[in-house]
């Protein structure tokens, strides 16, 4: 496969958006882990959300 | 389970942890095929090789405006209906939103160059979509700045409304003035202009690009809700250690 003359002008497109979306699903992955985490260190701790004791009770 | 009952947030997680993964992975088919016959698909008669940035650049600014779209509804949801995960799927919008909408100005600003000879233009299609951008980031701004969530969120309900005049301005710039971006010659009333060896990888792209928003959506509205859900409890929380001290 041949780019011809503006191969830079190409590739750059391709990898800034292949970047762009790394990025973002890294954020989605690395946000998901660091709320699990605070909610569980909460949970840890006894705290409750209401709707979670009225299930239990 | 019942469209209504989606308004519940755990029953809403459960729906998402049950849909991600099949998402993700037919995402991740659609890209694999997509890329497959983009990088195959034949150079333009005029423009060359340089319309493979089109795979990248036509799906991009459909999905930054469908975000807003997206966001407009959800606003709706927020100040009318005041449905509980209206302006979670809001919130979780726009920076995924903005996000396509910059793919598209840089990827049109790399595509312009050899092919315009210049990387920019204060055109009406440009500018419009610099706008969206811009109309974005104010979003975001007042997401992010806001003391109180419910007045922040109220702010961004109203200014996703008020930005929803900016897309019929994008989508008929290039038809209400003189532009050096070329008219719409995929979605017209009379059919599309593009020869089917280069509109069969350019739908499959746009295919791919959209599942991907969705995933990446529903993705980062799981987050939001658990952010809600720690703020809550952090709350709860400092009220006891408050009534504890009392």
């Amino acid at each position: 496969m041949s780019l011809g003359p503006h191969a830079d002008f190409i590739i750059a497109s391709y990898a800034l958006t292949a970047f762009v979306v790394a990025a973002m699903i890294a954020w989605v992955i690395v946000d998901y882990g660091a709320q699990k985490r605070v909610l569980g260190e909460l949970e840890e701790r006894g705290v409750t959300r209401r709707s979670q004791r009225e299930t239990q009770s | 389970m019942a469209l209504i009952d989606l308004a519940n947030p755990t029953r809403f997680l459960t729906l998402v942890n049950r849909l991600l993964p099949w998402l993700a992975a037919a995402t991740a088919i659609l890209f694999a095929v997509g890329l497959y016959r983009a990088l195959g698909a034949p150079d333009d008669y005029q423009q060359g090789a340089t319309v493979k940035i089109m795979f990248l650049h036509v799906p991009a600014a459909w999905l930054g405006m469908m975000g807003w779209g997206l966001m407009s509804v959800a606003a709706l949801g927020t100040l009318v209906w005041r449905h509980p995960l209206a302006d979670v799927a809001g919130k979780a919008a726009a920076p995924i939103g903005a996000a396509f909408t910059f793919i598209c100005l840089v990827t049109g600003s790399l595509w312009g160059r050899p092919t315009w000879g210049t990387y920019w233009v204060w055109d009406a299609r440009l500018t419009s979509m610099l706008v969206l951008l811009l109309l974005y980031l104010g979003v975001l701004a007042l997401y992010w700045t806001a003391e109180d969530p419910g007045r922040g969120a109220r702010a961004a309900a109203i200014l996703s409304l008020v930005g929803a005049v900016n897309l019929p301005i994008i989508k008929f710039s290039v038809d209400w003035w003189n532009t050096l971006h070329q008219p719409a010659s995929i979605v017209r009333m009379s059919g599309a202009t593009i020869d089917p060896s280069i509109l069969v990888p350019l739908l499959i792209m746009a295919a791919a690009f959209t599942l991907l928003f969705f995933t990446l959506h529903l993705a980062a509205m799981r987050n939001e809700i658990l952010r809600r859900r720690v703020r809550t409890m952090q709350l709860m929380q400092a009220q006891k250690f408050a009534e504890a001290g009392a």
